[in-house]
This record gives structure tokens, C-alpha cells and sequence, in this order.
């Protein structure tokens, strides 16, 4: 029979029940990994519900650094009955199974094109530890342990990292590496170990990895350091998964670095609003005044901010708001991961209203890019909008480490001084002097005469005076669409990297891939598979909304272009289309909505599909090329 | 109406104690009807600050949409102001509170904006305790869309077309007072000498003032079988007369025993109020609820101070946050640094 064999490349996935402990056991056997120095990420796939549902983590090993989902599972543990049938139908053939033995396996489940590899989790916990909570806890361990055996983890490792986390605790440390060792010991015993998948350090990995000493964090918390280091200090939420995560951070992090050294008390403050609504008024109030303010949601929240973003976008007052996306309409899917806010995001609110987005798509990014999500909210004086998901928000990442320059200096934007405005003749709140769009400000409790203006989201003249001439809000909105155009110059650009050289190209097409946030990492890993079959493809990675100019650039040099996002609407495509001037056909949709992360393999098969089908389209274009 | 404010101003009108006269008060003309209760709140409002001697540039205004919340156009033109969203401004409010504690907040609302779309925003905020003035300019109707019931008409008052409101009516004050509100008053727009010092006590609060404020609309629930029509408030209004004397002014009246009783704020400033047979004291909040509670059933109107705890905490105080406002915080208070950053990394390995 076929065996998978893979040195520092495969897929390993966890079948557990959600509220058992699996998530700390697996998470242990990701980091080992990662302490390894091998390339690994890992996923949380896990239902909405505290108790008793299945949940899965997914770890995919690469050597290359590939960081996104490949598609299919090489070596699957199952500790869980409910969901087994389909967790063995889900083995990619010469793959490996190890589960629970204490009982027989049904007769149904077992396959012929899988190795299998039973362990007595349950009887041995049952017989080594007590109470019943331990056992089901250290099951978890054991299971790990027998995996070091099978995959050849370096057991100093592990047992390093059980004493980072029970620190001071000795008697867990003691009995967590018992587990550990009964789990290993009992591989050894009786299966040929390590398997044909195994781990090995050093061994085939990207020189990118091996240049920087990578961090392994979630995005969640990079963007709640963002924040820290961006000078926020009024946070007001709503919890809401996968986005609770963020403000929980920045609580935990401005507890330890913004306490004032004078008064011991806080140079911060956190609101737990009572609805989306408020959350979103408590960060304009705040921006209103001066200070750095956010908040955090996901799509449902997005919506009830929308009212609030609209009067924030045409009263122009900055604010900033981490979307951390998850699978919409409605509650949708909850804790499964999606890019389906863009367009609610790009047009947000009633009204002629255009926002800015940034779409990060490292821990790393989102820990730059909340930094400046806070700099051009002031500098543009509108609300920005950073576009997380669940699946950069709330896994662990690999990342080259969070960098700080101390010259850093944090960009108010145009904001009149007492002293400024002692000088200034004739201010007026809406008057575009200096040609960009952007008008100067002014914060209440700065001047005793000058400067006073009524904020309001109803149509005004340059000097702040309620008016519904139609004159008066045409010149207004039009300028706020200059305003737009200079955001373009602001925004971070988009990501292009060199082509990747096709020895024999099987077609003469221009190809182009565009993509954003979560999609990059398994796009990359497509395009260089689909590169070995003879299919040249460039990419561009879309950073932020407004577009730069060179996005327009890139579809024009190209007969054709994918734009791979996660959402059943192509809802990316859709923007590009509304704001570039472009034939639709040239853009065609990758696609996958189905909650968990895009895979590569998925993205790969979507394009030969297109590739095979569109020619057609592809002859009207470009004659020549037939 | 008048769509031309004076700007003649006698040469000799008083100042304050900063040197402003009551004209440095003012806003730009009101575009209200004619007789609108509003417009004396307006009037109230500015007078308020006056007396007490407020910077009006440390103050700010902020409201959400109605004909009340146009109201903050038309008094203090020296101060910013917020025009918000529709039952929002508690957030706006709040927010703006947390960025600057040093300024003083003055927010005004009407019936609907605060009782039915901003029912939620205002109970939160009620219960966070905001350091502000919260004024409900509160006329039973919705002006603006032309003389809706709102969800404070009195159960059995006539609305302009006839119809008779079969729902209870919200009451704004004891919802405050149940929710731990440390200071709750009513008054009547039409009653300046317990309007203004109200206000006054308000602004001098620690906390969150609120004053529900029976303010008749003058176009759409004036008419006879209105509950809430100039008319039908004089008739049964039972006021509670009161004084505010500001701290570093002098006592000169002298109050004697029995009749008045007085309250002293957290900065000092003192409230008299004048009828000693009120059955009730301020700093009991259940025998506020119950005299509201009997007032009503007897056909009373109760306007006057109905509770005050002075000796609350504020928001910014219960969450813990320095003294210093937030927003004049920079870089070397709020960014921890290039080197913290490498240890968070080291932790990350």
C-alpha cells in the first residue's frame, strides 16, 4: 500500500471535541514545531459553542514557508466518534490515521488506502491519572506524545515548552510529561517509527525563513499592539467573535505599558458598549475631541456602524475600525472565516459614501497597518477601516518579528493650535486651502474666540453654517471625492514581486492574479504550482481601498486576471469593476466561501478550470493570441 | 418670526465673573416657531452659563436630531458643538467625555430622540454616570415629521389630529432615578426662575445631571386635550422653588429654617430649595420615585431637584483613568518603545 512520505511537508489535522482541552495539547504540538525551526501553521476550525460540538485544528507543515491552507489531510488524529466517518474519508490516500482504540473501530471505517494507527488513549488515562478532568485533559497530551514518536519531534522541546506554560507549577509539569512519554513510549513499542512523514531540523528550508528569527502570534494581538504603539487610548466594543480577541489584547497589553507612573492610574480607557451603535458613537465623540480612538467588530457590527460611519465620513472626523471577518449574512457562520465585508465595508453607510480599507494579511501587517490606520484617520480626518479576518485575527502565525522605529512620530493631520489659529484670518471648518481635499480642524476647548464650529452630519457651507443650498453640498461632496484621490496617494501600496520564470509556457496569454488579506499566502503557493506546469502567472497583492493607479496598470498589462477572495459575490472583483475603468471580462473570480481559509490546491484547480473554459472570451480579446 | 438677530447690546450690561457679558452667550438666531418652549431653554441654558461664570469655549455641546437637538445652534456660539445621529448622542457624549474630562458638557435631547430610538444610548449612559448636563427638551410630539405622539404623551392626551394615545407615556425622570441617575430634576420651559438655577446645580454636578424639561410644542401639542400644552402644564405643575449658589459666591439672602432646606455639591456650590412640605427629601431615591409616582396619579406635574447623591463618581473616575486628559497625551506617554517591542518578540519564539 501507498505510503505518504514527506520530510518537513504535510498535513497533520486534530479531531476533537470542543471544551476538552484540545486546543492548549495542539497548540503545544504546532509550537514544537515551530521551535523546531520549521515552517508550520496552524488553524483553529472550531464551532460556536462552548461544550460537547466537534472541533478540528489543522497544522500544516512546509518547509518552503508556505503559510496557507495546501487542501487535503496526510496524517489525521480522531479522539472524536461523532465526526469520524467523515475525518477518515477525509485522509488523502496513503494516508495516516491514529485514534482512540479502547474501543474497535466499526467495521464501515475502515479504509484500504490508509495506514492506521490504533492507540488506547482513554484506558491508559483511565488507569494512570484521576480525576476524571485530568483524564480527559491529558489524553490530549498523550496523543501528542505519540505523535513526537511518529513524526520525530524533538522531545526536549516539548517538554521545554510544558514548562514555559505551567511555570511554578510543578506537579502539572510532572504529570503532563508523564502523558507525553506514555503517549511516545507506546509508539515506540508497537508502531515503526518515525513515519515516511516526519520532521527534520534544518533540513530543505526556505532560505526567507532561516533570514529572520520569526515570532509565531495571531493577528488579533499584533493589532491590539498596533494600537498600543499607534497611540489609541479610547477603545469602545462590543464583544463579538472573531473579534473580541483585539480589544481583550489591548486591555492586557495597556494594563502593563500605559499605566501613568505618577498616579499608578490609566493614560487609557475601555468601554464595553452596549451595542455596536454605541461603540461606534464613543469613537467618533472621542476622534471629535482629539483623541485616538477605535473599536473592534466583524460583519453584523459593521452594519449597525454603518449609520454612524456615514455621519463620520461627511462631518469628517477620523476614526478607526478593525473588521475582523468572519462568514456573513446575519450570524452566518460565526467562528468560520470569510472576506465578505468589502463591499459593506467600501460603501458603508446611506448616501454618496466611500471608505478607506486596509487589508493586511500578516500579524505582522496588522500590527504596521493599525499604526497607520491611525495616522491617515487623522491625516484624512474620515473613519479607516482595517480588514482582519478570522483566520489571520485569531490563528498563529509565523511572522517575521514586530519592528519599531523610535523616530516614529504620530501624524495629527491638519489641526489648528491656539496659537495657529491666533494667526490665522479667515478659518473656515470646510474651506480647501490647500487644494487636497483635507480642510483644518479645530478641537473644542482650544481658543476662547476663534475656531468654534457646530460638527454636524447635515449639509453646511465651507464655514460650518447649516445649508441646503444645493450649491453649497455639491462643492462639499465633490471636495470629499478630492479627498479620496489624495487617500490614493497615501494608502499603502499594492505588492508586486518579479515574475517566476516558466521554462516552456503553455500559453501566450498575459496572466494576473490579485488578491488581498488571507488569500495571499495560498495565491503565492498556487501561482508557483501552476508556474511548474507551464502556466505564467504575475500577481499583485491589493493593500488598501481607494486603488492606486497601478492596480488599473496591472489589468491593462494583462489579458486576463484572477481575483481570488473569499466570498460568494466576488465582492473584490465588484469594487475593482465600480472603480477602475476596465472590460469586465478581464477580470475572472477564484472563489471559496465555504468558512475555512482558501486552500492552494483550490485556488490552482479554479484557474486550470478557467483557463480551459474561457479561451473563448480570451479570443475576442486578443485575436492574435489564438 | 425673526430671521435677523439684533446685534445692538447695551453699553453697560453686566459681566460676569470672568469678565463676559451675557451677549458672549449667545448663538445664532433660532429657527424654531415662534413660542416655542424650546427657545426659553435656549435662553436658560445661556443665562446658566453666565451666572456660573463658564469659559464658553470649555464647554461643549453636543445633541442628537429633532427640533430639540437644533437647539445648541442657538445659544453658546463661543463653544463646539455635535450635532449627532438620531438617538445617539449618549455615545457621542460619552466618548468626547473619555478623550476630555476637563470640559463641560452640556447635551440636549427631545422626547423621541431620548425615549424611543435613543432609549438604549441613554439608560447606558445613565448608568456609566457621564460627567455632563443632560437636558430633555421634552413636548410629547415629534416635531419635525409634523406631530407624532412620541413615547412620553400621557396616556388619554389628544394629538393634533384627534386621535387619543393609548399607551402608558414614558417618564423619562423615574426611569433615571431607577436606573441610579445622581441627579434628577423636572422643570417647565416656562418657569426660568427654577429653570436657570437647576441648570446651574447641573453643571455643577460630578456626574450625570439629568433634567427633564416639560417644553410645549407650540404648533403641534398646544390644543385642548393636550396633556402636555402650555395650558395644561400651568395648571398642574407643582413647583419646588430653588436657588444655586455658585461656591465662591456669597450667601446674601438668609433662608430660615423649616421653609428651605440646602444641598451642598461636591465643589462647594450650594442648592436651596424652598418648600419644605415637599414629602419627600433629595437624597431619598425611593421617595422621589414615590412622590413622582403620586404626583402623577393626583394630576401633578412635580418639577423641582427630585434627587442628588453629590458625593458620586463620574466615569472617567470608576474606570480609573489619570488625570490628565487623554487627548493631550503624545508619543512619549502612549508608545511604549522599540525595545519593549523586542521583548514581546522574544516572548513570541
Amino acid at each position: 500500500m501507498k505510503k505518504i512520505k514527506g520530510v518537513n511537508d504535510f498535513v497533520v489535522k486534530f479531531a476533537n471535541v470542543n471544551g476538552t482541552g484540545s486546543a492548549s495539547a495542539n497548540h503545544l504540538f504546532a509550537k514544537a514545531i515551530f521551535r523546531m525551526g520549521i515552517p508550520v501553521s496552524p488553524r483553529n476550525i472550531f464551532p460556536s459553542n462552548i461544550q460537547g460540538l466537534p472541533t478540528w485544528y489543522e497544522v500544516r507543515v512546509s518547509a518552503k514557508g508556505y503559510l496557507g491552507r495546501r487542501g487535503g489531510v496526510d496524517l489525521m488524529v480522531c479522539v472524536n466518534p461523532q465526526s469520524m466517518e467523515k475525518d477518515i474519508q477525509s485522509i488523502e490516500p496513503g494516508g495516516y490515521f491514529v485514534y482512540d482504540n479502547t474501543k474497535p473501530l466499526a467495521q464501515h471505517l475502515k479504509r484500504d488506502d490508509i495506514h492506521y494507527f490504533g492507540v488506547p488513549f482513554t484506558e491508559m488515562c483511565m488507569k494512570e491519572f484521576s480525576p476524571p478532568r485530568l483524564q480527559q485533559l491529558l489524553k490530549n497530551v498523550v496523543y501528542v506524545g505519540t505523535l513526537a514518536a511518529l513524526l520525530d519531534i524533538d522531545f526536549p522541546v516539548l517538554k521545554g515548552l510544558l514548562n514555559d506554560q505551567f511555570k511554578g507549577k510543578e506537579k502539572l509539569i510532572s504529570s503532563n510529561v508523564h502523558a507525553l512519554e506514555m503517549g511516545y513510549q507506546f509508539a515506540m513499542d508497537n508502531f515503526k517509527c518515525p513515519l515516511p512523514i516526519r520532521l527534520e531540523r534544518d533540513y530543505n528550508i526556505a532560505p526567507h525563513i532561516l533570514e529572520a528569527p520569526h515570532i509565531l502570534m495571531n493577528g488579533n494581538t499584533a493589532t491590539a499592539l498596533g494600537a498600543i504603539y499607534g497611540g489609541a487610548t479610547v477603545a469602545a466594543w462590543y464583544p463579538i467573535t472573531p473579534s473580541t480577541s483585539v480589544v481583550d489584547a489591548f486591555a492586557k497589553y495597556a494594563k502593563r505599558m500605559r499605566i501613568d507612573p505618577g498616579s499608578g492610574k490609566k493614560n487609557y480607557a475601555i468601554v464595553q458598549a452596549e451595542d455596536e451603535l454605541a461603540a461606534m458613537g464613543m469613537v467618533i465623540g472621542a476622534g471629535w475631541n482629539g483623541a485616538r480612538a477605535f473599536t473592534a467588530t466583524s460583519g453584523p457590527g459593521l452594519s449597525l456602524m454603518s449609520e454612524f460611519l456615514g455621519l463620520a465620513y461627511f462631518a469628517e472626523l477620523p476614526a478607526v475600525l478593525i473588521d475582523v471577518q468572519r462568514s456573513g449574512p446575519s450570524t452566518g457562520m460565526p467562528t468560520r472565516s470569510q472576506q465578505s465585508d468589502v463591499l459593506a465595508a467600501a460603501y458603508a453607510s446611506h448616501g454618496d459614501t466611500k471608505q478607506v480599507l486596509l487589508f493586511p494579511a500578516t500579524p505582522r501587517e496588522c500590527f504596521d497597518m493599525t499604526v497607520e490606520a491611525f495616522d491617515l484617520a487623522e491625516k484624512l480626518q474620515t473613519p479607516v477601516i482595517m480588514m482582519s479576518d478570522l483566520d489571520l485575527g485569531m490563528n498563529d502565525w509565523m511572522s517575521p518579528p514586530l519592528e519599531w522605529d523610535d523616530n516614529y512620530q504620530m501624524d495629527r493631520g491638519k489641526v489648528l493650535d491656539k496659537e495657529a489659529l491666533d494667526k490665522a484670518e479667515k478659518w473656515g471648518r470646510y474651506k480647501d486651502v490647500d487644494g487636497d481635499g483635507i480642510c483644518y480642524r479645530t478641537l473644542p476647548g482650544t481658543h476662547p474666540d476663534k475656531g468654534a464650529f457646530f460638527t454636524r452630519g447635515s449639509s453646511k457651507n465651507e464655514s460650518a453654517i447649516y445649508s441646503e443650498s444645493g450649491e453649497d453640498y455639491v462643492k462639499n461632496v465633490d471636495r470629499l471625492l478630492r479627498k479620496f484621490e489624495t487617500a490614493k496617494t497615501m494608502v499603502p501600496r499594492p505588492k508586486t514581486h518579479p515574475p517566476i520564470e516558466v521554462k516552456k509556457p503553455k500559453t501566450k496569454l498575459k496572466l494576473g492574479a490579485l488578491f488581498f488579506g488571507t488569500s495571499a499566502s495560498p495565491s503565492y503557493e498556487a501561482v508557483e504550482m501552476l508556474a511548474e506546469e507551464g502556466y505564467p502567472i504575475n500577481t499583485m497583492r491589493i493593500r488598501a481601498f481607494p486603488f492606486h493607479e497601478s492596480l488599473d496598470e496591472f489589468i491593462d498589462a494583462h489579458d486576463l486576471s484572477f481575483v481570488i477572495e473569499q466570498n460568494r459575490d466576488g465582492q473584490m472583483r465588484q469594487l475593482i469593476m465600480n472603480e477602475c475603468e476596465i472590460p469586465r471580462n478581464k477580470l475572472i473570480s477564484v472563489l471559496n466561501y465555504s468558512g475555512t481559509p482558501i486552500t492552494a490546491r483550490t485556488i490552482a484547480d479554479q484557474i486550470r478550470q478557467a483557463l480551459n473554459t474561457k479561451s473563448a472570451d480570451v479570443v475576442q480579446l486578443h485575436p492574435e493570441d489564438a | 418670526m425673526s430671521y435677523i438677530k439684533p446685534n445692538f447690546r447695551h453699553p453697560r450690561l453686566p459681566t460676569n465673573a470672568l469678565g463676559y457679558t451675557v451677549a458672549d452667550y449667545d448663538g445664532s438666531i433660532s429657527t424654531l416657531c415662534a413660542g416655542c418652549g424650546h427657545d426659553s431653554i435656549s435662553a436658560a441654558i445661556r443665562n446658566a452659563c453666565f451666572l456660573s461664570s463658564i469659559p464658553p469655549h470649555r464647554i461643549a455641546k453636543v445633541s442628537g436630531i429633532g427640533c430639540s437637538s437644533k437647539m445648541p445652534t442657538y445659544f453658546l456660539g463661543k463653544s463646539h458643538g455635535f450635532n449627532s445621529v438620531h438617538g445617539r448622542m449618549p455615545s457621542v457624549a460619552t466618548g468626547a467625555s473619555l478623550a476630555n474630562r476637563s470640559l463641560t458638557y452640556i447635551g440636549v435631547s427631545g422626547d423621541g430622540d431620548t425615549a424611543s430610538i435613543g432609549m438604549g444610548q441613554f439608560i447606558h449612559l445613565v448608568r456609566r454616570n457621564v460627567n455632563m448636563t443632560y437636558i430633555v427638551a421634552n413636548n410629547g410630539c415629534y416635531g419635525l415629521t409634523k406631530g407624532q405622539d412620541s413615547a412620553t404623551a400621557d396616556e388619554g392626551s389628544i394629538s393634533k389630529y384627534g386621535d387619543v394615545n393609548a399607551f402608558e407615556g414614558i417618564d423619562l425622570a423615574s426611569l433615571a432615578l431607577l436606573q441610579g441617575a445622581s441627579f434628577v430634576a423636572r422643570s417647565f420651559s416656562g418657569d426660568k426662575e427654577q429653570l436657570e438655577p437647576l441648570i446651574r446645580a447641573a453643571m455643577g454636578h460630578n456626574g450625570f445631571a439629568f433634567i427633564d424639561v416639560i417644553s410645549p410644542c407650540v404648533t403641534f401639542n398646544n390644543h385642548v386635550g393636550s396633556t402636555k400644552s402650555y395650558a395644561a402644564t400651568r395648571d398642574h405643575l407643582d413647583v419646588m422653588p430653588l436657588d444655586f449658589v455658585p461656591m465662591r459666591e456669597e450667601i446674601r439672602t438668609q433662608y430660615s429654617e423649616g421653609t428651605s432646606k440646602s444641598v451642598t455639591l461636591h465643589d462647594g456650590s450650594v442648592i436651596y430649595l424652598h418648600k419644605a412640605e415637599t414629602g419627600f427629601a433629595t437624597d431619598d431615591r425611593t421617595g422621589s420615585l414615590n412622590a413622582i409616582q403620586k404626583a402623577k396619579e393626583e394630576g401633578r406635574i412635580l418639577t423641582g431637584l427630585l434627587y442628588l447623591d453629590p458625593d458620586t463618581q463620574d466615569l472617567n473616575h470608576n474606570l480609573d483613568i489619570a488625570s490628565r486628559p487623554l487627548n493631550e497625551l503624545g508619543k512619549d506617554e502612549l508608545c511604549p518603545g522599540s525595545k519593549v517591542l523586542n521583548s514581546i518578540n522574544e516572548g513570541l519564539r
